[in-house]
């Protein structure tokens, strides 16, 4: 199956782009992605501890896991206000 | 300048534009709040701050903002418009309206507001100051948790 991934603020400079799509086995986790993410990106590995995720636009765990066309978003500690 | 209750936006925000949309019949207050780009940072010269935001998220964690308050202070009427883009400083990133029958509920709802914004929004902050640039990294958004939402009722309600 295909995920769409979108990375944001530092996230996004890290990687040096905000929207990606990977292959990945059905029933993947949106945990399996990141590791996917940070094997081809290791700058990112510190976020694991503090980033939040969501799936299509809601917040989830990286534990659940994600089907065909799902869009999976990965966000840093946020600053807002 | 958008009319939703909730909103994230691009255009200047206007809080007597926020107050005509929670203006009602038997309101008695109306708390406002608006946080302003500020000159200084940890001792850096702030030149300007680029806000991002990932705005359908940004959206609904706006809107469960407005839930929540509603639980715990039903008469109250709230709206919330955040703005992204280029600010410079002076400049509104933030615009709250808070109306209620009697002020202790609008004062009260308009903190805990501000505080669950810091805690639970999609939006980031690229500051630039003399000298360089550095992405501003607040709290792991986790709108479940208990303790955090805790700290927000407690701040609202001192």
């Amino acid at each position: 199956m295909r995920v769409a991934i979108r990375l944001f603020a530092r996230l996004r400079d890290l990687v040096g782009c905000g929207e990606l799509e990977r292959e990945a086995p059905p029933g993947s986790t949106v945990g399996a992605v990141w590791n996917g993410l940070v094997a081809d990106y290791p700058a990112i590995a510190p976020y694991a501890d503090s980033m939040s995720c969501a799936v299509n636009a809601e917040y989830a765990r990286m534990t659940d896991p994600l089907a065909d066309g799902d869009e999976v978003a990965f966000l840093p500690p946020v600053s807002g206000g | 300048m958008s009319a939703s209750p909730t909103a994230i936006t691009a255009d200047v925000l206007d809080i007597t534009a926020l107050v005509r949309i929670v203006e009602a019949s038997g309101i008695g207050a109306v708390t406002t709040f608006l946080g302003l780009v500020r000159d200084h940072n940890q001792g850096r010269r702030v030149l300007h701050l680029v806000y991002e935001a990932y705005e359908p998220l940004a959206e609904r964690a706006l809107g469960r903002i407005v839930d929540e308050s509603r639980v715990k202070w039903p008469s109250v009427t709230l709206a919330i418009h955040h703005r992204i883009g280029r600010l410079t400083i002076g400049d509104a990133s933030v615009a709250i309206a808070a109306a209620s029958p009697h002020r202790a509920d609008s004062f009260a709802a308009c903190r805990y507001a501000i505080e669950r914004i810091k805690q639970i929004v999609p939006i980031w902050k690229h500051e630039y100051f003399e000298g360089g640039d550095v992405w501003i990294e607040g709290a792991t958004a986790d709108p479940d948790d208990q303790a955090a939402r805790d700290a927000a009722m407690r701040l609202a309600c001192a």
